[in-house]
């Protein structure tokens, strides 16, 4: 993880990327209008979940893409966010500006302990204390029996938006999702271009160095982290609020690796990359399984000629089809 | 809780402490020699548990379709290396972390093409169809003895391959510092094959001998594969014997830690909610140790690297 080429150097032209983010954003926005006219609610249910994981998505390419900090761990800040969202509805907290904070500041708190002790390994190392929270956190999950233990939580109610009903319509919640996406989206570009992102992307590449001009690496890479760890608890509280459901499999190992594998997939460390990847991952998921019911046999074979031949990933490629540069 | 249940949960720790090292070696040689990520290590000890299933159809005999079982792991070990891994040798851990879960995705699915979703079992061979007696009234199948000496027979005649050959002696200094090895003029990408094919046939062998036990069905190597990198990472990447310490310590820790963590919680809390919290902690406790681990001796408890 140390000894690859920075992508950002590879690059094209600087306006190919907001292109071809704003063609993603524009036939997003176009969905429900398109669903109105065939597929109906199943293809906004599916555009919201793949939006979901695109903004969990984007947050772990901070960590992953920019920080080099391979998280193998991150769902469990989705299932932490998903839970807080879940128990507080449970318990009557109908609020959506009391249910945010906390999940926010759960998740925060989490991650800043956790990684504090995360942060002193690195390598392989990291990869595998990440995944040992993310365990933690997944069978402490599925303990609370007065919130459903290993069944899950069925939300019988949706929260409240400032008062309103606007987060109990599906319209309502395709909007928010789609508002947070852009929103990461645009927020994750502002800090890698930041000076904060501009410290994190040289310790990933030499933190020696980084740390003789004076920055604490591991400040900078903690900060990272609970950023990374509260927007994936955010995309949490969407998740429950989109599905009315909360279970600990939402923090399983293997939704981690889905989403390492849709960020590499994409291309780490570059504008669009997770973005692509993860509306990819549900896209080729979705379409391959109509065709048939053992997709997978197609699925897998796609992801190993995509590690072997696709270096950069999906937008690697498409940087390669447009023109070598 | 007597003294007998403690012993047979000390036994069934053992038993699964054997399959982990026995999945666990190849995988520490493989990373630890070529340092290379292969969660598609778990589906080689599942592919060993339905060939068991399919010879063990074919001939009637447990012990023919064992036999038969290890060259072709081997075997399909060799294919896979061939087609698929030896081109991520060189290439970044994310790349090899996606082929190999595209591996993974293929094979689990494939199986489940073939064999169908539902799982499958392969009865013990018969002059192992028995029980001792532990004491009065409580029995022990003989099957799960002899997995537990097998495993240790492997271990020992690994440990022998791994510092009395000149083989075991290059994959020692392979996962010490592969690039010296190279440059004094051995064959780095055939090693590489060897301990690939070798690793396979190991968790194969795990698969063989695991589908009297478990179920055998698709992606029932994921979660042990997960566990076996817990095991590896314990240990130190590249040690057999950190592989073999630190895999029977896993075994043992999870398989008493689910009767000891609630019996001793309902000591100093009310018992349903020791029953409710006991099995989660237990379930944590291989993942605390692996945390503690890394935290104060981040290279493992057997680290073979050297430090570069």
């Amino acid at each position: 993880m140390t000894s690859q080429a920075d992508p950002q150097a590879t690059t094209a032209s600087p306006r190919a990327p907001l292109v071809i983010a704003g063609l993603l954003f524009a036939v997003l926005a176009a969905i429900p209008l398109l669903s109105e006219l065939w597929g109906g609610a199943w293809l906004t249910s599916l555009a919201v979940r793949a939006m979901i994981l695109a903004i969990v998505a984007i947050s772990l390419d901070l960590l992953m893409g920019h920080g080099g900090m391979v998280s193998f761990g991150h769902s469990a800040f989705v299932a932490i966010g998903a839970y807080a969202c879940g128990i507080m509805l449970t318990e009557g907290v109908y609020e959506m500006a009391l249910i945010l904070p906390v999940a926010i500041a759960a998740a925060g708190l989490f991650a800043l302990a956790s990684g504090a002790i995360c942060l002193r390994t690195s390598g392989v190392s990291f990869i595998m204390i990440t995944l040992a929270f993310g365990q933690m956190v997944y069978f402490a999950l599925g303990s609370l029996a007065q919130y459903g233990a290993d069944d899950g939580l069925t939300l019988w109610s949706g929260p409240d938006f400032l008062g309103t009903r606007w987060l109990n319509s599906d319209m309502g919640v395709y909007i928010t999702v789609f508002a947070v996406l852009l929103g990461t989206w645009a927020l994750v570009h502002r800090i890698v271009q930041s000076r904060f992102g501009r410290v994190l992307r040289a310790a990933r590449q030499n933190p020696t160095r980084v740390a003789s001009m004076g920055y604490s690496v591991f400040r900078y890479r903690l900060t990272a982290y609970v950023i990374a760890g509260i927007i994936a608890a955010i995309a949490g509280v969407l998740w429950a609020t989109h599905a009315a459901f909360v279970s600990p499999s939402l923090g399983a190992w293997q939704r981690s690796g889905d989403l390492i594998v849709m960020v590499v997939l994409g291309g780490m460390a570059t504008r669009n990359g997770a973005l692509v990847g993860a509306l990819f991952f549900i896209l080729i998921e979705e379409t391959l399984s109509a065709i048939t019911h053992d997709w997978r046999l197609i699925f897998g074979p796609l992801l190993v000629l995509i590690a072997l031949y696709a270096r950069g990933g999906l937008v690697g490629l498409l940087d390669r089809i447009r023109g070598p540069a | 809780m007597s003294t007998t249940l403690i012993l047979i949960q000390i036994l069934n720790g053992l038993q699964l402490g054997v399959i982990l090292f026995l999945i666990a070696a190849g995988l520490t040689l493989v990373f630890g020699v070529m340092g290379f990520i292969n969660l598609a290590h778990g589906v080689q000890y599942m592919l060993g548990a339905y060939l068991a299933v399919a010879l063990y159809g074919l001939t009637g005999s447990f012990l023919a379709a064992l036999v038969l079982a290890l060259p072709l792991a081997l075997l399909l070990g060799l294919v896979l290396e061939f087609l698929v891994f030896r081109h991520l040798y060189d290439r970044d851990h994310l790349s090899q972390v996606l082929a190999t879960f595209g591996v993974i995705l293929f094979l689990n699915q494939l199986m489940k093409v073939i064999f169908g979703p539902a799982s499958l079992s392969v009865p013990p061979p018969a002059f192992l169809d028995f029980s001792f007696t532990l004491v009065d009234g409580l029995l022990y199948p003989a099957y799960r003895v002899a997995l537990i000496v097998a495993g240790l027979l492997v271990a020992v005649g690994l440990w022998l391959v791994i510092t009395r050959t000149r083989v075991g002696m290059l994959i020692r200094a392979g996962a010490t510092n592969p690039d010296m090895v190279s440059a004094l003029g051995v064959n780095v990408r055939r090693l590489f094959l060897v301990v690939f094919g070798f690793g396979a046939m190991l968790a194969g062998f795990a698969g063989v001998m695991a589908a009297p036990i478990f179920s055998v069905e698709p992606g029932m190597g994921d979660n042990l594969l997960i566990v076996a990198f817990v095991v590896i990472i314990i240990g130190g990447a590249g040690s057999i014997r950190g592989a073999f310490v630190a895999a029977l310590l896993v075994g043992l820790v999870d398989t008493l830690g689910r009767t000891l963590v609630t019996d001793g919680l309902r000591l100093i809390m009310d018992p349903s909610s020791a029953n409710q919290i006991g099995p989660a902690i237990a379930s944590m406790l291989i993942y605390v140790l692996m945390a503690l681990v890394l935290f104060w001796r981040p290279e493992g408890l057997f680290a073979a690297k050297v430090s570069r």
